[in-house]
């Protein structure tokens, strides 16, 4: 037990740097008032012990001193609060062009999903320097998806995405852990981030089994559930066009203005008539139990790449992003 | 030498009346706590040997060589959260010591409502043994949070059992809590104003508003898991529409304000045996009392900081890690006033002092500790990690129980007119602060590396600092059997303690020891500020209270 | 409420009468002590029963928001009209109550329990009219479970609706029925002639309680009953 202690985890993205800052600041300051407050005590007690201070003398208080020890620590946790916001704020906000990944979990396991229609299972290969976005969901309880070597962590919901995102910039393996408790093996729902360098990357990625990309599977999906039958890509259908619907705004029947988010086409699928659109008739069928959170993905990717400037739908155009040859025309 | 019951031939609570229904029917405030005292530490040595169980299973990281399997560990967790939050911290310092003391404080013959006192007592023992069945039926495995959808739909274990235990033993902590505030505004002697309170009170009362305002919506959210559970009713079910988050807001909305019910009391405490023992007036009487109302007002506007990781918006987690900053304040001016207490005083190391500074220290780390959990971007790492649970141990264990055995051993002679033995009180106390850091100064590393909670099975580089771990509860262990056992040995051969033992300030030390049964003979009328240290002689020595060695 | 016989030997000291008050318990200093602290805990107890329901309006409130449209839908499957009477007959036994209490405080003992038996018989044809209400919903499928059906385009929010009206009412319900009970103990001791104008708290109290249940349906009937295109 004595070798490959871990006091500190290894700084694995840049984000990792900061909260390390951060965390030593912290432990900087609380640590000087905390040693400073047990100084101040433990003198106080020797300085007065009764056999050398038989008399007290009664002091009853002073203000200006209460002032000061309470507007002074507002002050220092007011930097602890602006300087954890700051970084907190950059972690919800990924790069437009960072690279999607999905993911879904359940118990007791990770389930990747690339754009380029790779699977993984507790594993996630991830080039050095680009920055990833993982749109996550899971298909039973909320789980956690925790890297600390990168300093990230977020739930991941039944029902509804979240989002992580973050830039690897140390090549290695690192700790995938599930961090909210998910039943009986959550201990054992561990899995490995692995970064690599550009290069090996796309090496790992050719290697890799092909079935086309994310978006082409959804989009071989929406015709088989004959999505196509209602949602065409004219005016005709009974349901609305989805070209170029997604991330826009959308009225519903009631008034209500909601944006074509992820979470907006996943219940457009699974619960339809939760939210009609304008001029439409809540005629649709429901699909829950008929699609899987896997394959709920893909039609969302799918219908992400329609309407959208490149074929395929992938919308980086960082250098190691795949070449072209999984990537099929949108419908 | 003479036992508790038989003080110089007085007649006192404990022997007017004998027999077991003179104990289960009472309503004599003072007999009640003890009745609480009793359930709630044998509630400790259950909640304690599941922690034992689970530190052993910790020192090994894998599977090979377990001591029990995942699913029982998860059961193990579960009630031993269970079982200590709400069957002992809960109840603790408010049921034994505020029952006792409260009425003695304010000057009255009892609590505003002597029968629903006894009936409190008897919901937290029916409430304890629902928790008792489930775990003798397997034991819940949810965690004491209760997240939803798997304690509503994917756990099969007895939840029902236990979040209905924790539903009816959660009566009585609210019914506590309305005698308190009815009693403390009703009761008080003439020329007692609310000015002139002892501090233990005022922490008692802002205890017992957050009792009134937050449990009730803890009762209802867990009558909500247990509707769902046994009806399908899906208001937790994303499947039919229901959101998970919103079990979480509901539980948090309570179980935050709960962990002040847990502290504050202890502070209450501290601030009586501070004085004491430095022989002045606290340094800011007002503010410490303020600094309990604030904590208890502010601790409601906080609770989403559970949640920074849940999938909660930007906004909310800005303001609520904002606004939990403020709630650090009022604790903080309280360390501080203490500290300033001790300066010029006369001070004397008695076990409750050593119990009360320790108790300074643990809290302190442990605050401190929060200022970096409310740190959204420390958070994100460290949430649902082992820096989290060292957190809330340093607060809960490290604060509220030392404080609670703080006032045990300070009121332990007014209780039983006993003294105990005070180099084993002094022993006992070195153990456990001793004890205590070493088990849980080592998670904060681990849980910044990375070791995330509730794991049976852990990634083998964080085993040393598991080991550490468990040595250091081996020693808790051991400080914490001592004193139930001089404690009991002092009831039968214990030096008397005579009326105050300490020379101490407050109406409860101006009647015997024990008390007789309608605590003072006359109403007193107070017209003296509290803690008049000056008007006091000072501190017994030693050998008069029978602090001599065995 | 039972009023207990003071401890003589314990009486000294305070500002006790030096008559014996057979409703004066002992630990209080006097009876205005004694009742002001009756009343602070009751009115206490009342604001944990508000804790208490706020959770369930806490809840409705959200889903209403989420799913505007649906619960509209699902409210029109409610028995008006069942809510309407139910509103008008818990009014009706509120004033009931405050002619209790009145009647108490210029001391006519056998009008107290007259009054209070009125309130308690309107409580009573509340529940029943609740429980015709339940039966009816039973019947429509409309009971959260595998026996739910809806048609109408949202069935899941709608049940959701469903789920909290049987919560949010049942807990009612149950409020309603301990109520009685409550009022039938005080009515049994005004027969016996136990209050007076000096001493009748016990009834004022229980009148508390029952305002408070009767202010909580006055919060559900709207939110659950007129919120459909039909009365909305």
């Amino acid at each position: 037990m004595w070798q490959n202690i871990s006091l500190w985890p290894t700084e694995a993205s840049a984000l990792a740097q900061r909260v390390d800052a951060l965390f030593i600041y912290l432990i900087v300051i609380t640590g000087g008032v905390t040693l400073l407050v047990f100084a101040v005590i433990g003198y106080f007690v020797f300085r007065y012990r009764h056999t050398k201070h038989p008399v007290a003398e009664q002091i009853e208080g002073s203000l200006p001193v209460e002032i000061a020890w309470s507007v002074i620590p507002l002050g220092i946790f007011m930097t602890f609060f602006v300087w954890g916001a700051i970084l907190y704020v950059a972690e919800a906000r990924p790069p437009k062009d960072a690279m999607e990944v999905y993911l879904v979990a359940k118990q007791w396991m990770w389930k990747f999903q690339y754009q380029t229609g790779q699977r993984e299972i507790d594993s996630l290969h991830v080039p050095r320097g680009v920055p990833v976005r993982l749109t996550m969901i899971s298909q039973d309880v909320i789980h956690s998806f925790y890297v600390p070597e990168m300093r990230i962590k977020t739930d991941v919901l039944p029902g509804r995405y979240t989002t992580a995102w973050f830039t690897a910039s140390k090549a290695g393996h690192y700790h995938l852990f599930c961090a909210e408790y998910c039943g009986t093996l959550h201990s054992g729902m561990t899995g490995e981030v692995v970064v690599m360098e550009p290069a090996a990357y796309q090496a790992w990625l050719q290697g890799g089994a092909e079935e086309g990309g994310l978006a082409s599977t959804g989009g071989k999906l929406f015709q088989e559930l004959g999505c196509s039958t209602c949602h065409r890509s004219d005016t005709q259908g009974r349901g609305p066009n989805l070209q170029g619907v997604y991330g826009k705004p959308v009225l519903l029947d009631d008034g209500r203005t909601v944006i074509a988010d992820d979470d907006y086409v996943r219940e457009s699928i699974v619960q339809p008539a939760a939210k009609v659109v304008a001029g439409f008739k809540p005629i649709m069928p429901t699909f829950q139990g008929i699609v899987s959170e896997e394959q709920l993905l893909s039609l969302i990717a799918y219908v992400k790449s329609l309407g959208s400037p490149q074929p395929g739908g992938v919308v980086s155009n960082r250098p190691v992003v795949p070449a072209a040859s999984s990537a099929p025309k949108s419908q | 030498m003479a036992t508790a019951t038989q003080i110089a031939g007085q007649e006192n609570y404990l022997n007017t009346e004998y027999g077991i229904k003179s104990w289960l029917l009472t309503k004599d405030h003072k007999r009640i706590a003890l009745l609480y005292l009793v359930t709630i530490t044998l509630f400790f040595f259950l909640g304690g040997l599941f922690a034992m169980l689970i530190r052993l299973e910790l020192l090994t990281p894998g599977t090979g060589g377990e001591l029990v399997t995942p699913d029982i560990y998860n059961r193990l967790f579960t009630m031993h959260g269970i079982v200590m939050i709400f069957l002992f911290l809960i109840p603790s310092i408010p049921a034994v010591l505020g029952n006792f003391l409260v009425p003695l404080m304010v000057g009255a013959r009892d609590l505003a409502f002597p029968r629903l006192n006894l009936f409190s007592w008897y919901l937290l023992v029916g409430g304890g043994g629902l928790i008792l069945y489930s775990i003798i039926t397997g034991g819940a495995d949810t965690g004491w949070t209760f997240y939803t959808p798997f304690s509503t739909q994917f756990a099969n274990t007895p939840v029902i059992a236990a979040a209905l235990g924790i539903f009816v033993a959660g009566f009585s902590s609210i019914l506590t809590g309305l005698n308190f505030v009815v009693t403390i505004h009703r009761m008080r002697a003439p020329g007692l104003t609310w000015s002139r309170m002892p501090l233990f009170l005022w922490s008692i009362y802002a205890t017992s508003v957050i009792q009134i305002l937050g449990t009730p919506v803890l009762a209802v959210t867990l009558a909500l898991v247990f509707l769902e559970r046994a009806f399908q009713i899906g208001v937790f079910n994303p499947q039919l529409g229901g959101d998970p988050l919103l079990f979480q807001h509901l539980f948090w909305f309570y179980s935050h304000p709960a962990v002040y019910i847990m502290i504050l009391p202890s502070m209450g405490v501290i601030s009586e045996v501070i004085p004491c023992f430095a022989r002045k007036r606290i340094f800011g009487y007002s503010f410490v009392a303020m600094s309990s109302v604030a904590i208890a007002v502010f601790g409601f506007l906080v609770w989403a900081h559970h949640m920074f990781v849940a999938g909660i918006s930007l906004y909310a987690a800005l303001i609520f890690s904002l606004l939990s900053y403020s709630v650090a304040v009022p604790s903080a001016v309280k360390v501080f006033n203490w500290t300033a207490t001790l300066y010029k005083g006369s001070i004397h190391l008695r076990t409750p002092m050593l119990y009360a500074l320790g108790f300074i220290g643990l809290f302190t780390m442990g605050g401190m500790t929060g200022l970096f959990v409310a740190s959204l971007g420390i958070d994100v790492h460290v949430t649902d990690t082992y820096f989290v649970v060292a957190h809330f141990h340093y607060i809960m264990v490290g604060g509220a129980v030392m404080g609670y055995l703080a006032g045990i051993h300070f009121w332990w002679p007014k209780i039983t007119g006993k003294m105990y033995p005070e180099i084993w009180g002094r022993i006992a106390a070195g153990l456990i602060f001793l004890g205590f850091n070493l088990t849980f100064f080592p998670q904060f590393v681990m849980g910044y590396a990375g070791a995330p909670r509730r794991y049976h099975t852990y990634a083998p580089e964080f085993q040393v600092l598991n080991v550490f771990s468990t040595a250091g509860a081996s020693i808790l262990a051991v400080g914490y059997l001592l004193p139930l056992l001089y404690l009991l040995w002092s009831l039968r051969y214990g030096k008397d303690a005579g009326p105050n033992p300490w020379n101490a300030a407050g109406l409860e030390w101006t009647t015997a020891s024990p008390p007789p049964a309608q605590n003072f003979d006359e109403t007193p009328v107070v017209t003296w500020e509290a803690y008049n240290y000056d008007e006091l002689p000072g501190m017994p020595g030693e050998e008069e209270v029978g602090a001599a060695a065995l | 409420m039972a009023p207990l016989h003071s401890n003589s030997n314990a009486m000294a000291g305070s500002l006790a009468p030096s008559v014996h008050e057979p409703a004066l318990q002992h630990h209080f200093a006097d009876l205005e002590q004694q009742r002001e602290s009756s009343t602070l805990g009751m009115w206490v107890f009342l604001i944990t029963e508000i804790m208490f329901f706020g959770g369930l309006f806490a809840a409705y409130l959200i889903y209403r928001v989420g799913h505007p449209a649906a619960f509209q839908a699902a409210s029109e499957h409610m028995l008006f009209w069942a809510g309407a009477i139910n509103t008008a007959v818990l009014i009706c036994s509120s004033l009931m109550i405050v002619f209790a209490v009145h009647a108490a405080q210029i001391g006519q003992r056998k009008a107290i329990a007259w009054f209070l038996l009125a309130a308690i018989l309107l409580g009573v044809v509340f529940l029943g009219i609740k429980g015709y209400e339940y039966h009816d919903h039973w019947v429509a499928h409309k009971v959260p479970g595998p026996g739910f059906v809806f048609d109408g385009p949202d069935p899941q929010a709608a049940e959701l609706f469903f789920g909290l009206y049987f919560i949010m009412t049942g807990l009612h319900a149950l409020h309603m029925v301990i109520g009685i009970a409550l009022v039938a103990v005080v009515a049994f001791f005004a027969w016996q002639g136990r209050y007076s104008p000096e001493y009748h708290n016990p009834v004022e109290n229980v009148g508390l309680y029952w305002h408070f249940v009767d202010i909580i349906w006055i919060f559900l009937f709207p939110l659950l009953y007129l919120i459909s295109h039909k009365h909305g």
